[in-house]
């Protein structure tokens, strides 16, 4: 373990709605079946990280819409970002997106939710379990990863890596705060490039399908998968395939039509490949606004070109 | 929108995010056979902003970070390879050949008498097709070290269960239509389960924690229960056929 001080750390005291250990991802073992998961929204874990001093690749709790009761067993630099919620170190009110400094023994407290979905914590020297295949993000499905492969529990105790100095040059540097914000109930507008498979489509055009109407967020969506309603994708023609349709490798954000009509939107814990024509492709830029989307909100596709993404993705960098 | 084409390929983008290489698209060792060497070909190049090469059964999957990647590099890197590499198989220290011990039928596979109604024939007759047969690994997903292997005798080729399990037992066997393959871990999973295998796809505690490699051989041998139990205890403990006879009893609902 990374901490040396095993009564140190944090210690889980409430564990929310789902809370696990996130970073970049695991990237390099798709080829052996491995998901990448990583952080719905890299976006603001990458902030939470640059408050504290961290790297980007540090690991930090993401919080999904109720949040955990986290104590602090040593004193550290902590900040939060992403979905907003009501923040409370002990009975104090405290703001996201700033630099706490959480003494040994204070609790950070989840309040109410007032904007987005997921909340990143980060802790200056990152949340320090070992890593696995190179990541320490949890994917829940394989339970690989993270705190023993699974969701947080109430009595877990979480190691915390050495910090570095604080680094104020590296906290100015800090991302605007409100970029993948939305509103309450709302939903987002993501830009799609076409996906591989329209060809397979021999009626209407499935992205001008796609781009039509609102999508909205079934309940039985989470970190593999969007399951959206809406329109039906019909009329792929997989059955005039000699092989039929053979399985692939999927990236983060691919629309899927699966034949019974309905679409699918690949997220962070997507298995690495699958069987199901891709009609659209989410652009990376837009992927962190999915990743604050709860079910029962809303999507609009808006069809884009590659260099549209690139632009969208540079600006997104910059932010 | 083609990028790059040659006899029996093409590369698109596939999103902002991959470039996709296609291949005809058929199970075939040949075609396959070609996609696991350009996949090989192209983690050898470890090329900057390259996150991971992903073969599929026809396709070779290249992931990039958008933000630091060069697509112009890389796309030209993959136009080159793939006009560069034939249909060799991984070399031999990869290629492999492994030998599953099956216990088939029982509690251990559910399906099999579903699946030799499909077949029109015993059970016994299933299991005979189904392990005469030398398997290759045309790719993995899914879970962590699960291959995909084909193919499967047509007459035994049933497809996938209507609804799918809540939880398939760790390392079982199963048919989905010409594919066959074995569960890694416990997971939700559709395909027809006939039997149940000792030996672990998935281990991080092997300095190579994944048994099977795309383009690598399996045959499946028929072991009788007391075998399997004797197997099971040797390489997982000596608790193992307890903890799986408690596992198993406690799934018995959805058996």
């Amino acid at each position: 373990m990374a901490a040396g001080n095993p009564r140190g750390g944090i210690v889980v005291e409430e564990a929310g709605m789902l809370t696990t250990v996130q970073d970049l991802g695991r990237w390099g073992w798709q080829h052996d079946g491995v998901s990448v998961s990583g952080a719905m929204d890299p976006r603001a874990h990458r902030r939470a990280n640059r408050l504290v001093g961290n790297q980007d690749g540090a690991a930090t709790l993401e919080v999904t819409l109720r949040g955990p009761v986290l104590r602090f067993e040593e004193s550290c630099r902590i900040a939060v970002s992403g979905a907003e919620f009501e923040l409370f170190l002990d009975d104090y009110r405290v703001s996201s997106d700033t630099v706490l400094r959480a003494d040994r023994g204070q609790a950070l407290r989840f309040g109410r939710r007032t904007d987005g979905a997921r909340a990143y914590v980060a802790v200056a020297g990152g949340i320090g379990v070992p890593p696995v295949l190179g990541s320490r993000s949890t994917h829940i499905g394989s339970r690989v990863g993270g705190f023993e492969g699974r969701a947080l529990r109430r009595g877990d105790r979480l190691p915390v890596g050495p910090a570095s100095a604080p680094d104020t040059a590296a906290a100015e540097k800090t991302p605007a705060a409100r970029a993948s914000r939305r509103p309450v109930g709302g939903g987002a507008r993501v830009h799609v490039l076409p996906g591989p498979h329209c060809d397979l489509f021999p009626g209407a055009d499935p992205v001008a399908t796609l781009a039509a109407g609102r999508y909205r967020i079934r309940p039985e969506s989470d970190r593999m998968g969007y399951r959206l309603e809406g329109a039906a994708i019909a009329g792929c023609d997989i059955g005039g395939l000699p092989h039929g349709f053979l399985s692939h490798a999927v990236p983060a954000g691919s629309v899927q039509a699966p034949p019974d009509g309905g679409v699918i939107v690949a997220m962070a814990d997507r298995h690495t490949a699958g069987g199901y024509p891709r009609i659209a492709m989410v652009i990376t830029a837009d992927l962190p606004r999915l990743g604050q989307l709860v079910p029962g909100d809303w999507i609009e596709f808006v069809p884009c070109d590659m260099n549209e993404a690139r632009v969208r993705l540079a600006a997104a960098e910059q932010e | 929108m083609t990028l790059a084409k040659g006899p029996d390929w093409t590369l698109t983008p596939d999103g902002d995010a991959a470039l996709l290489v296609r291949f005809e698209q058929r199970i075939d060792p040949v075609v396959n056979a070609r996609a696991i060497a350009l996949a090989a070909a192209l983690r050898r190049r470890r090329m900057d902003g390259v996150r991971d090469v992903v073969e599929g059964y026809a396709t070779v999957t290249v992931h990039v970070d958008p933000a630091s990647a060069d697509i112009g590099a890389v796309t030209e890197a993959v136009a080159r390879l793939a006009r560069e590499t034939g249909a060799e198989d991984p070399p031999a220290e990869r290629r492999r050949e492994h030998r599953l011990p099956v216990c088939y039928g029982g509690a251990h596979g559910p399906d099999l008498a579903d699946v030799a109604r499909f077949g029109h024939c015993t059970e016994e007759e299933v299991i005979r097709r189904h392990y005469r047969s030398a398997y290759r690994v045309y790719m993995l997903g899914f879970q962590p070290g699960f291959a995909y292997l084909g193919s499967v005798e047509s007459s035994i080729a049933a497809p996938r269960r209507a609804t799918p399990r809540v939880q398939v037992p760790a390392r079982s066997v199963g048919i989905a239509g010409r594919q066959t393959g074995v569960y890694p871990a416990v997971s939700p999973g559709g395909w027809q389960l006939i039997g149940r295998t000792t030996v672990r796809l998935f281990d991080l505690d092997r300095p190579d924690p994944f048994l099977l490699h795309a383009g690598d051989v399996v045959r499946f041998e028929p072991v009788d229960r007391p075998t399997y139990d004797r197997l099971l205890q040797q390489d997982h403990g000596a608790g193992a056929l307890h903890e799986e006879q408690a596992a198993d009893a406690a799934r018995g609902v959805d058996w």
